[in-house]
């Protein structure tokens, strides 16, 4: 028999299998529903619901210094920016006063925060393209900023220390001399990853032309953070609306144009030098003054709407607070990055194969509980 | 030429990574951050701020300094606390007065979030260290925060 009689034998048609809830490179309970052809992915279809805890509506049931301690269990690693950008919210409505001394310590615990997050992604994502020794080293270097946070807020994870009107308690004595111990640590490390996965073949064969999302179809599937600046949409919170002592740092939003999986995975590493230059201006001058200022024990928002969006890791976080002037929100939503990172990625995967998918879908970051509240 | 230059390549940065993986091969204990535990358990010290679990610190005569008032109760996200009362005769002045009966604490409920105890006005609870929570059953989860025969320290007011 010739090969053409061999092949028309074969029945070849498309199908579908499942990728997920328990696959190791989706990070989490994400299900997608892959329809292929041999190796040649025609179609991603994300199903969500598996970590659904219907936060949004907890919220209207808590008072607004309550709500915080949710926002920890979004995106789990960003959980000092999360509680962040509730508070600035209830603040806002409030029209309090904030200490510059808390805004200094909340930037510095943002970045600190991006800086543990990178880490961590950069670790999994080396496991999810085949090298294992990157996640030794992520998490090698995160547990040091974990120290900080455990030292300082009492938690490694789910830190809930920003509280409507301030901080939970003063930061510890130790803080300041620690952080910076991290940041001359880390300045020695951060070239390690480079030499040793950025410059790595294999790596950038795996990353290069993969996944490619054009700087219009960021913009129109909404997305943010270092997967929409990755495709040169400039869309840095930090930057355009500075929230918090973000107005009085200088640092550069990181863009790069080709839109592929390593240019996402470059806008990341550069942005935790940029993260250190903030830390390294604010750490020497944290202003004294108060660590917070008093609200009343039952929070009361005015009547109305109020919006306010921070960066987190993965991009942009809003937080949507209707209220009718009761101790609990009428409505609030929140506008997570993930879950629109994620709607965008059928269209960067149709026409790759299975192995691009893990690459592009590690370097969107995705955090499952941050897409399904 | 190209598929050689990619081989040598590919060596060469395969190299340049192993020199940092060989580095910390040769070095493994110079800045190894991993605890072992539970090999070090006796000389492991968790971080003053750690929340491990809410507890009731109480005095040499049994004695606390929970009024009672269910601020901790009000604050709670999750009704992790259950403050169950009666009014009792006050020794000093015989006066009826709110008297906690039992400080109920779930810990299975709780998030850490840390609300109770910086609601509660007399700092009668206050964060453990203690991390190894895990029980055979969950009912051993729920615990009652003071002492049996415990009573309010004299002079804690709300
Ligand atoms: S720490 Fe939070 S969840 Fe736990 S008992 Fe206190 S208020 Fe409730
Ligand atoms: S623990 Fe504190 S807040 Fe709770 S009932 Fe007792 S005194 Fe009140």
């Amino acid at each position: 028999m010739d090969t053409t009689t061999i092949k028309s034998n074969f029945k070849s048609e498309e199908y579908f299998i499942n990728m997920g809830p328990q696959h190791p490179a989706t990070h989490g309970v994400l299900r997608l529903l892959l329809t292929i052809d041999g190796e040649i992915i025609k179609k991603v279809e994300p199903d969500l619901g598996y970590i659904h805890r219907s936060i949004e509506k907890m919220c209207e049931r808590d008072s607004y210094q309550q709500i915080v301690h949710l926002t920890d269990r979004m995106d789990y690693l960003s959980s000092h920016i999360n509680n962040e950008a509730v508070c600035l919210t209830v603040e806002n409505a409030l029209q309090l006063e904030i200490p510059e001394r808390v805004k200094v310590i909340r930037t510095i615990l943002g970045e600190l925060t991006r800086l543990a997050s990178h880490q961590l992604w950069w670790g999994v994502m080396g496991m999810d393209v085949g090298a294992l020794t990157t996640y030794f080293y992520g998490f090698r270097d995160r547990e040091l900023i974990n120290d900080i946070f455990e030292e300082t807020c009492g938690a490694r994870l789910t830190m809930n220390y920003n509280i409507p009107g301030g901080l939970m308690f003063d930061i510890h004595p130790n803080f300041v001399q620690r952080t910076k111990d991290f940041i001359t640590h880390f300045k020695t490390k951060l070239p390690e990853y480079d030499r040793l996965l950025t410059g790595n073949v294999i790596f950038q064969k795996r990353m290069k032309g993969v996944g490619i999302l054009s700087k219009e179809d960021a913009i129109s599937f909404g997305a943010s953070g270092p997967v929409g600046r990755g495709s040169g949409y400039s869309c840095d919170v930090r930057k355009h609306h500075p929230y918090s002592a973000y107005n009085q740092v200088t640092f550069n939003e990181v863009l790069k144009t080709e839109g592929d999986s390593l240019a996402r995975y470059q806008v990341r590493i550069e942005e935790m030098w940029e993260s250190m230059a903030i830390i390294e201006q604010l750490i020497d001058n944290i202003p004294e003054g108060e660590y917070k200022v008093a609200t009343n024990a039952v929070i009361k928002l005015p009547k109305g709407e109020f919006y306010q969006k921070v960066e987190t890791a993965r991009g942009e976080l809003g937080v949507y607070i209707n209220s009718t002037g009761t101790k609990n929100p009428y409505r609030l939503k929140f506008r997570s990055p993930g879950f629109s990172n994620l709607s965008l990625l059928n269209h960067i995967a149709v026409g790759g194969k299975i192995g691009d998918l893990v690459a592009s879908m590690a370097t969107l970051d995705l955090v499952i509980p941050d897409i399904d509240r | 030429m190209s598929y050689f230059g990619d081989i040598y390549r590919g060596i060469k940065t395969l190299l340049t990574g192993m020199s940092v993986t060989g580095k910390y091969f040769l070095h493994s204990r110079k800045g190894a951050i991993t605890q072992q535990y539970p090999d070090n358990r006796d000389t492991l010290k968790m971080f003053d701020r750690f929340r491990g679990e809410v507890v009731m610190p109480h005095n040499e005569n049994n004695e606390h300094r929970c009024t009672g008032c269910q601020k901790c109760e009000l604050a709670c996200p999750n009704g992790s606390i259950e403050i169950i009362w009666d009014r009792q005769i006050d020794p000093e002045s015989g006066k009826k007065k709110k008297m906690i009966d039992q400080h109920i604490y779930h810990l299975g409920m709780c998030t850490m979030c840390g609300l109770c105890i910086e609601a509660c006005p007399t700092d009668a609870i206050l964060w453990a260290q203690n991390f190894e929570n895990s029980v055979y059953n969950r009912a051993y989860l729920t615990k009652v925060l003071n002492k049996p025969g415990s009573k309010l320290m004299p002079g804690v007011e709300e």
